[in-house]
């Protein structure tokens, strides 16, 4: 599905933030990218929907090479790409059906969209989405009006309406509390189930990362430490990444929460889901 | 470091020495230069006018009281055309501001090397120059009247409009358009989606708040005839007709306070 | 309650959800403009005459004459300079205690609704009306002028200041307070410190606003370059006019420049 080969990317100032990676998704996987703050895990993200310019490298989405591209068909490349932001980047004073909405631009011509007469087809499916996220209630308020938990929803449908092949996330819980993170996560996840999409998550937590992904790359340095199952990371490889530190906690704590949350994951995913 | 070691103990200054002569020498400059400015505006000042200036403001004061208030039947149209400067004349500004902000800042301009330095230019002179050596030009230029007014107002606004709107621009968070841009939108939509809204308030306020300055402004753009009351408070002042001009001040001060009224409603309104 | 969902519209609210009112704002604001532009008296005849003088007007730039008026263009500049600084320094000495008077959290009653009272009357009148006064009280020159603009700038500067330290954070207010400050030490300790950088730039930017007035002041009659440009437009010198407004801009674009240095500098 995504196939990112030998990326380099150079900052002005000379931060050298990826260094030669390699990294291959395929369809319906969902990944999670962890480091340290500044490892690069956004810079990877942003490279590959040229939000920030890779210095070299290429970018495959399928079969198409995206680091070449000109304007117009990197609008379309992008449209095939959802992403989701960290403080949520919603457009504050837009209302929350509009903020969805946005989602379609790449389909919509621009006269259409300034007059908000996107096609019926498009309101439908953003209705929906805002059904399947519990929010289908709130589609005229402005979108500052929202908590974090529920802006991320709306940013999650924006993302979605864009039928994509691909979710970019950048994280997604970073700003909010540990419950509504989890609840965030565990929606991201089932909806890349349900949709059989392929998705990078960039999280910096690794509880979370261990609960809902099922592969994990680790990225330290702009370079790639760890790539695999969820299950083997363990102290050293924790202590690579991220340096020195006590790792047993943590590991344990995964474990033991692990089965606690079992019971709490259950009633929370009939609350998320439509009363259909 | 202000902290000195002086016989094992530690002295503690505000500044350091040098400092604090910096600021010494700052501060005898500043002086120095405010008296040397000072003595020169006192060269060209007759001191005997202004002792004798309290006596002349108790004369003059006691010639305004009571104001003429007949005459405020032919000071209705004046004040009419004065709102229309100001109203007319911000329309204009904001209409044009709103594409010379857009070249002018950093994170929209089509071009950083041509188009930009031609907005800011724009925008440096039209701020530059007072309204109303705006109107001193153009009623040189198109005559007296109303609509010299208004386009004095107006040249004078757009750079004042232009560049706190330009400044809004750039404090954008870039987020959000990062987001649009995400989805694929073209570069009009970005800025209709992702831009726009988050300057609205801004540029409503903006708006607003020239209005008011405006009305201020435009009342005396008649004292080099660009219409509006100024132009009666010129010939009440010319004719010695004190009663006259503190009514005309008078409706001023109506006139300012009121549209300061109706604009903090609209801005609490609009935000 | 799917199918229903699929036969939802939307349309984007309207900012003004009464129709009523909405449709009575436009219709309002039509009749207005209509009325606005109905009333006003345009001698066509003289506006098109107009456009040649304009072509000539501009042509003068190209170049523009700063030779033969030389010596009342620096006069005037002189002047306006001076006006400028010495009125931005008196303005703002005065103003301190205006402002700390007309600051709600500092000051009683009384001496509240009498600062504000100055700061209202001084901030209503344009510059140009009090230097026309001025002028007649003190006679023709810069000392008008400088009154003028020392009160216009009493009226802005105090009314910031007295904004300003209305919303400083009160917590540190009370921390120096509850040390046993005494009145003027913690107005040194607390109040000063949270104004202060902004303080220095409003005064910089009055500054600035003081030299674009000090070329309107010479109209009336207050010193300053105004004076000469207007001879310079009686006249129809437009090449001189030109010299002048270029000289006013390249001032005013300075003064900009180092203030926003300065501002830089102090924050």
């Amino acid at each position: 599905m995504l196939r990112i080969e030998n990326l380099e990317k150079f900052y002005p100032t000379g931060d050298h933030a990826l260094k030669s990676v390699h990294l291959e998704i395929p369809q319906g996987q969902v990944l999670a990218l962890i480091g340290p703050s500044g490892a690069g895990k956004s810079t990877l993200i942003r490279c590959v929907n040229r939000l920030v310019e890779p210095t070299s490298g290429s970018v495959f989405l399928g079969d198409l090479e995206l680091t070449h591209l000109g304007s117009s068909d990197l609008r379309h490349a992008r449209s095939r790409m959802g992403m989701i932001f960290q403080e949520y980047a919603l457009v504050e004073r837009l209302s929350v059906m509009e903020n969805v909405l946005s989602g379609r631009l790449g389909y919509v011509g621009f006269w259409r969209s300034f007059f908000r007469q996107f096609p019926q087809s498009d309101i439908d499916e953003a209705f929906e989405l805002l059904e399947r996220v519990g929010l289908d209630h709130m589609a005229d308020k402005r979108a500052d009006e929202l908590s974090g938990g529920q802006r991320q929803r709306v940013g999650i449908c924006r993302a979605l309406i864009q039928n994509p092949d691909l979710l970019l996330v950048d994280e997604p819980t970073a700003s909010l509390d540990p419950k509504t993170s989890r609840q965030i996560m565990r929606l991201i996840c089932e909806l890349c189930e349900e949709r059989q999409l392929a998705a990078i998550i960039n999280i910096h937590d690794v509880l979370l990362a261990q609960m809902f992904a099922r592969r994990i790359v680790g990225l330290q340095h702009g370079t790639i430490v760890y790539d695999g199952p969820p299950e083997d990371l363990n102290p050293q490889v924790l202590t690579q990444i991220y340096g020195e530190e006590d790792w047993e906690a943590t590991i344990e704590k995964v474990k033991d929460e692990d089965q606690e949350l079992d019971s709490e994951l259950v009633d929370n995913v009939t609350k998320l889901k439509p009363v259909s | 470091m202000p902290v000195r070691e002086l016989a094992d103990k530690k002295i503690w200054q505000r500044r350091t020495t040098r400092m604090q002569f910096a600021a010494w020498f700052g501060w005898l400059l500043g002086v120095a230069i405010f008296v040397y400015c000072w003595r020169l505006i006192s060269e060209k000042t007759i001191w005997f006018f202004v002792q004798d200036a309290p006596q002349q403001a108790a004369d003059m004061a006691e010639r305004m009281v009571p104001p003429k208030w007949s005459y405020m039947e032919q000071l209705w149209i004046p004040v009419w055309d004065t709102i229309n400067i100001a109203t007319l004349g911000t329309l204009i500004a904001i209409i044009i501001a709103v594409p010379v902000a857009f070249c002018a800042a950093r994170n929209t301009t089509p071009s950083r090397t041509l188009v930009r330095p031609v907005a800011l230019f724009i925008i440096v002179s039209s701020r530059s120059i007072n309204s109303l050596i705006w109107a001193l030009m153009l009623v040189t230029l198109i005559g007296p009247g109303v609509l010299a007014g208004v386009i004095a107002i107006g040249l004078r606004s757009i750079g004042f409009c232009a560049k706190l709107l330009y400044e809004a621009i750039e404090e954008i968070d870039h987020s959000q358009v990062e987001a649009i841009i995400a989805t694929g939108a073209r570069r009009s939509q970005q800025l209709s989606f992702g831009i726009v809204p988050q300057i609205l308030p801004a540029f409503a306020g903006i708006s607003v708040f020239r209005w008011d300055i405006n009305i201020r402004e435009s009342t005396v753009l008649g004292l080099v005839g660009a219409g509006g009351i100024g132009l009666q408070l010129d010939a009440s002042i010319s004719t010695l007709a004190w009663t006259q001009v503190s009514l005309i001040l008078l409706v001023i001060l109506a006139t300012v306070i009121v549209s300061e009224w109706v604009s903090a409603r609209i801005r609490h309104a609009i935000i | 309650m799917s199918e229903l969902a699929t036969t939802r519209r939307w349309k984007r609210p309207p900012f003004i959800q009464n129709p009523t009112l909405r449709r009575g704002l436009w219709v309002g604001a039509a009749i207005y403009l209509a009325l606005a532009f109905g009333t006003m008296e345009v001698n066509w005849e003289r506006v098109a005459e107009g456009t040649e003088r304009g072509q000539r007007f501009i042509a003068a730039f190209f170049p523009p004459d700063f030779v033969s008026r030389w010596d009342s263009i620096e006069e005037g500049i002189m002047e306006s300079l001076w006006m400028t600084i010495t009125s931005t320094v008196v303005g703002i000495i005065l103003s301190v205690p205006v402002g700390l008077g007309a600051a709600r959290n500092l000051s009683w009653r009384p001496v509240y609704l009498f600062c504000r009272g100055i700061l209202a009357v001084s901030r209503t009148f344009p510059e140009i009306i009090l230097a026309i006064f001025f002028v007649k009280l003190f006679g023709f020159g810069p000392f008008a002028g400088f009154l003028a603009l020392s009160v216009g700038t009493i009226g802005f500067y105090g009314k910031l200041l007295a904004e300003d330290i209305e919303d400083m954070d009160p917590v540190q207010a009370e921390a120096i307070k509850a040390v046993g400050a005494r009145w003027l030490q913690w107005l040194n300790y607390a109040v000063q410190p949270q104004v202060m950088p902004r303080m220095i730039g409003l005064g910089i930017y009055r500054l600035d606003i003081n030299f674009r007035e000090s070329a309107v002041v010479g109209i009336v009659g207050g010193g300053g370059i105004g004076a000469t440009l207007l001879t310079a437009f009686d006249r129809y010198e437009f090449d001189s006019a030109a010299a002048i407004l270029l000289i006013i801009i390249g001032i005013v674009m300075a003064l900009e420049y180092t203030s926003g240095y300065i501002r830089k500098w102090v924050q």
